[in-house]
């Protein structure tokens, strides 16, 4: 039986969106209280996934396939797997949370709500889509939202921030468009004849034909494929963006922007440059686990010297996707699977950080970390909340960060030694700049102008709690995630060692 | 086929010579104008539009001892030249840039210019092809001008003619030597002698380029591309829209025919022809292409001017389309067709807005399109539908100029000789997005608080074409299939 239930995930939102758009723009409310049910559906389905998902099986599942374009063999092809299901699970949960933490936008609220169902939607695409040209189709058609998203409801630096997002992933996505084409030519299904663009065909490497049986063209494919995603990640030296557009961005979009886009970058290269070009996978997989060590220290570094909390927040992103990129490198079984735990669990907290600094932001109105101090007195509950996150973030064993981060390094360091080592020291950077956070902000004495600063509300703690408990609950029984990833991510680990 | 035979097969372009006679003479005995000669215009093209469709023999015939070509690659041509028209006639009773009183003749010239791309999309000898082409130009030169006491208007049309007729004149000296060395002046004539041996590589590199100039002049690719800037922001919007889209394509129609039938062969495969010429004018082209892009795409960057920003913007993708030619193949032709569909759809629509707000505000600069979605629900519409067109132009799914690209591109990596000039392209759609995004900017991402910028409305006219295109161009990005069918069709004459 043919179960629609990824289209629903897809397109629910999307209904959504036209539903808001026809709503009179005065009513606030209730498009707000639209939205809110426009992701709640679809964070139901996902747990009707979560439930019902095969942990045994490395193939894909919910799979549903019609054909689009004949002309170019096109199909309307979804289908998750152990990659993508967290993914999936994440990208529900975090629309859902954001609706609310978006109640606070006043302006434009219709065109707000519109793009933000929008945005939903392609991102959930992405993390479905199993033919290379739907999967570039939602990827390129999450960018539109978001830069409306920046650049009218940003900070006051919006409009470049927003711009330079969309010129320099616009940038990465037409390198990839290209290595789209060329594997549609250089390939034939052997049963059909026809090129394709099944990703899952195209793993099968006896179906590449022509130039792309060269390794010279593989490695300039992948490279193609690795500017685009590392864009995304983001990976030095393309992260330039991050920094920018993080900080301008109003709140809710930050958290999606960090807690889910960041994750594609790592997403497209275990999706499309791993299983298809396995060979040069492996002739860069040391380039990869370098530029991971590279994030992990340089990002720490940087976030260590931001006077701006919210930069912070963004910088530490980088420094922990770099995990990532040194879990996937590393082709060990905890590496990989700690990579992909590392992509939830950084969704998550990053999602929490940013949540808390943008509540913060709407009652003092400036983000400068030395501005603050002591507002443990003030704000005690909030204060809790935000040492668990802060505490998460560190790798605090307990807390959900610490798992995926000594799973990271555990696989990592069977294959590289040195890199591991050096890396590790990332870790303590990281403790060096959140302890230092959290003394100059919530302790010491609080000063006169904030005595009157208003305690967490029951809005914004409803966005934080869910978070703050799955990061607990995976902090302390990470089986439930890792079960669901770990079928996949081994068989993808032996497709492309060979093994 | 022999001229009486033939006339049956011409029912389309006759209906077209009745339509360019009927609206000069009953624009003698109106007063008011606009509204019956817009209607026997629109009736007009219409007619023949039918007549395109329903003329027998369409799979493939040549009228006139040879002279014009009855086939799926013209009939697609004619189709999207007779659209162009009816779109620019509604735009014009959109814009009160044109006087009523000289409404007619206008109208006239539109018409005259459609019969004359109709009949250069057919052409298939190069006298033809160069009377049909001075048949394109010379009304396209008086409508340039055609806002009466407009300095800039006036200077529009007198560089385009100065242009225009240095170009001719090189084309005209380049089909000569041509017909020096081959003998011919029919494509197939030409064909047959330069396969049959070699002429003289040098004569025919140098009428080769000659032709190209000519060429390249009509679809304003560098370096011919000067007068263009100056003529799209002085010549009435609609006619902007016009020249944009209309003689554009019929100055592709031909190249296409001319390089893939006099300077080509199939040689049995059925997806690719050879150049069968000596002198290696993929190459040049491919040059030509990617210098094209690129300057159109950095010139457009500074501008202020809205049309003259749309002007750069049409240079770069004629660059852009010239990559279907340079493919040399089925799939790079279809390209090229499938990208003048969802081109007309955009562009037009993006010129729409243009003459919308210009009647509007008397402002064609685009910081006067400040905060246009927050002025109004139809301001909001106007400036949803804006952006529609220009992330179309830029190339970003759903949208139907991503297709279009995707299509260019596709040609070019099939290729597989001029990936560079696919590199070259993508870099150039990245630099576009930067000058589309301004307009954007202004449109969506400022003027959000602001009080004061004035209410904006649209006929009920410009809001139904304005639908009509902005859905066009989300559906051709979306559900290509048919398109695709189409395009198909229409491109695999000169293969196989």
């Amino acid at each position: 039986m043919v179960s629609h239930i990824l289209s629903w995930l897809i397109f629910f939102p999307l209904i959504g969106a036209a539903i808001v758009a026809i709503v009179p723009r005065h009513q606030h409310n209730l498009i707000r209280w639209i939205s809110a049910g426009a992701t709640a559906l679809p964070l139901a389905l996902a747990i009707k996934v979560f439930v019902s998902f095969d942990r045994t099986t490395s193939g894909f599942q919910f799979v549903e396939r019609t054909e689009w374009i004949r002309a170019f063999n096109i199909h309307y092809y979804l289908g998750i797997d152990g990659v993508s299901v967290t993914m999936v699970l994440l990208t529900a949960l975090l629309c859902f949370l954001c609706i609310f933490a978006s109640w606070g936008i006043t302006k434009g609220v219709k065109g707000f709500f519109v793009l933000f169902l929008l945005l939903d939607t392609g991102m959930m695409g992405v993390f479905c889509a199993l033919d290379f040209f739907l999967f570039y189709v939602f990827w390129e058609v999450m960018l539109l939202p978001m830069y409306f998203l920046i650049g009218i409801w940003g900070g006051p630096r919006r409009e470049y921030a927003a711009i330079k997002f969309f010129l320099y992933t616009l940038l990465g996505s037409v390198l990839m468009l290209l290595v789209m084409l060329a594997f549609y030519f250089f390939s034939r299904d052997p049963l059909t004849g026809k090129h394709t663009f099944d990703l899952v065909l195209l793993q099968q490497q006896n179906v590449h034909i022509g130039p792309l049986t060269s390794m010279t063209l593989r490695n300039v494919c992948w490279i193609a494929l690795y500017i685009g995603f590392a864009i995304k990640v983001p990976v030095f030296p393309f992260h330039t963006w991050l920094p920018d557009a993080h900080v301008e961005a109003p709140t809710p979009i930050s958290v999606i922007l960090a807690g889910i886009l960041l994750k594609m970058g790592t997403y497209g290269i275990l999706r499309i440059s791993y299983p298809l070009l396995p060979d040069a996978t492996r002739h860069f997989a040391l380039f990869l686990a370098v530029m991971g060590m590279i994030n992990i220290i340089y990002g720490a570094l940087c976030a260590m010297a931001q006077k701006d909390v919210k930069r912070l927040v963004a910088y530490s992103s980088i420094s922990h996707m770099g995990f990532v990129l040194l879990g996937m490198s590393s082709f060990t079984s905890e590496g990989i699977n700690g990579a992909v735990l590392q992509m939830f669990n950084h969704g998550t907290i990053t999602a929490m950080l940013f949540l808390i600094v943008g509540v913060i932001y709407d009652r003092a109105h400036h983000r400068d970390i030395e501005g603050f101090g002591g507002l443990a007195h003030q704000m005690p509950r909030y204060s809790v909340i935000t040492a668990i996150a802060f505490f998460a973030a560190l790798g605090l064993p307990g807390l959900s960060g610490f798992i995926s981060e000594a799973l990271v390094f555990i696989g990592a360091f069977q294959t590289y030694r040195m890199l591991t080592i050096v890396s590790a020291i990332g870790v303590v950077l990281t403790a060096g700049y959140i302890l230092w956070t959290m003394q100059r902000m919530f302790l010491g004495s609080l000063k006169e102008k904030y005595k009157a600063l208003p305690e967490i509300n029951g809005r914004e703690l409803f966005t934080l709690v869910p978070l703050a408990v799955i990061v607990f609950f995976v902090g302390v029984y990470p089986m439930p995630v890792l079960n669901l990833i770990k079928t996949s991510l081994d068989h993808l680990n032996k497709l492309v060692t060979g093994g | 086929m022999a001229n009486v035979e033939s006339l049956r097969y011409f029912l389309p372009e006759l209906l077209l010579t009745a339509l360019v006679l009927a609206v000069f003479l009953v624009d003698l005995g109106l007063k008011r104008k606009k509204v019956p000669i817009a209607t026997l215009m629109v009736v007009g093209l219409l007619v023949s539009l039918y007549a395109v469709l329903k003329t027998p023999g369409a799979e493939g015939v040549t009228l006139f001892l040879g002279m014009v070509s009855l086939d799926p690659f013209s009939v697609f041509f004619k189709v999207i030249f007779i659209v162009t028209a009816v779109l620019v006639t509604l735009f014009s009773m959109e814009s009160d840039e044109v006087e009523e009183k000289n409404f007619g003749e206008y109208m006239g010239f539109i018409a005259a210019t459609t019969l004359g791309a109709v009949l250069l999309a057919s052409s298939n000898h190069m006298l033809m092809a160069f009377l049909t082409l001075e048949l394109v130009s010379v009304p396209c030169y008086v409508l340039a001008g055609y806002i009466s006491r407009s300095r800039r208007s006036s200077e529009a049309s007198l560089k385009y003619v100065i242009f225009g007729a240095a170009s001719s004149g090189l084309m005209v000296y380049g089909i000569s030597l041509l017909f020096g060395v081959t003998g011919s002046l029919s494509f197939e004539g030409i064909r047959d002698a330069l396969s049959a041996g070699n002429p003289g590589e040098i004569i025919v590199l140098i009428s080769l380029i000659f032709i190209l100039a000519g060429l390249g002049y009509k679809i304003a690719v560098f370096p011919f591309h000067m007068w263009c800037p100056d003529v799209y922001e002085g010549a009435p919007t609609p006619i902007t829209a016009f020249l944009s889209v209309g003689p554009k394509a019929a100055g592709f129609a031909v190249l296409v025919r001319m390089l893939h039938v006099a300077f080509s062969s199939s040689d049995g495969a059925a997806a690719y022809l050879t150049d069968i010429s000596s002198v290696d004018w993929p190459f040049l082209v491919a040059i030509i292409s990617a210098a094209t892009m690129t300057i159109g795409n950095l010139l457009a960057i500074n501008q202020s001017n809205i049309k003259r920003l749309l002007a750069y913007s049409s240079i770069a993708h004629a660059g852009y389309l010239l990559m279907g030619v340079v493919a040399l193949s089925q799939l790079g032709t279809q390209a090229l067709l499938f990208y003048f569909v969802v081109y007309l759809l955009m562009n037009l629509g993006a010129f729409l807005v243009v003459l919308n707000f210009r009647s509007q505000t008397r402002s064609e600069q685009i910081g006067d399109y400040t905060g246009l979605a927050w002025r109004s629900p139809i301001g909001a519409f106007v400036a949803v539908s804006m952006a529609i067109f220009l992330f179309s132009l830029t190339g970003i799914p759903p949208f139907g100029g991503f297709i279009g690209k995707v299509y260019l591109f596709a040609s070019i990596i099939q290729g597989e000789r001029f990936i560079w000039l696919a590199i070259v392209a993508i870099a150039n759609s990245v630099i576009s997005l930067y000058y589309y995004a301004r307009i954007i900017k202004v449109m969506f991402l400022r003027g959000i608080d602001a009080e004061d910028l004035g209410g904006f409305v649209s006929s009920p006219t410009t809001i139904t074409l304005l639908t009509i295109l902005a859905v066009g161009t989300a559906v051709s990005g979306i559900f290509w299939g048919p398109i695709a069918r189409w395009v198909s069709h229409s491109a695999s004459l000169f293969f196989g």
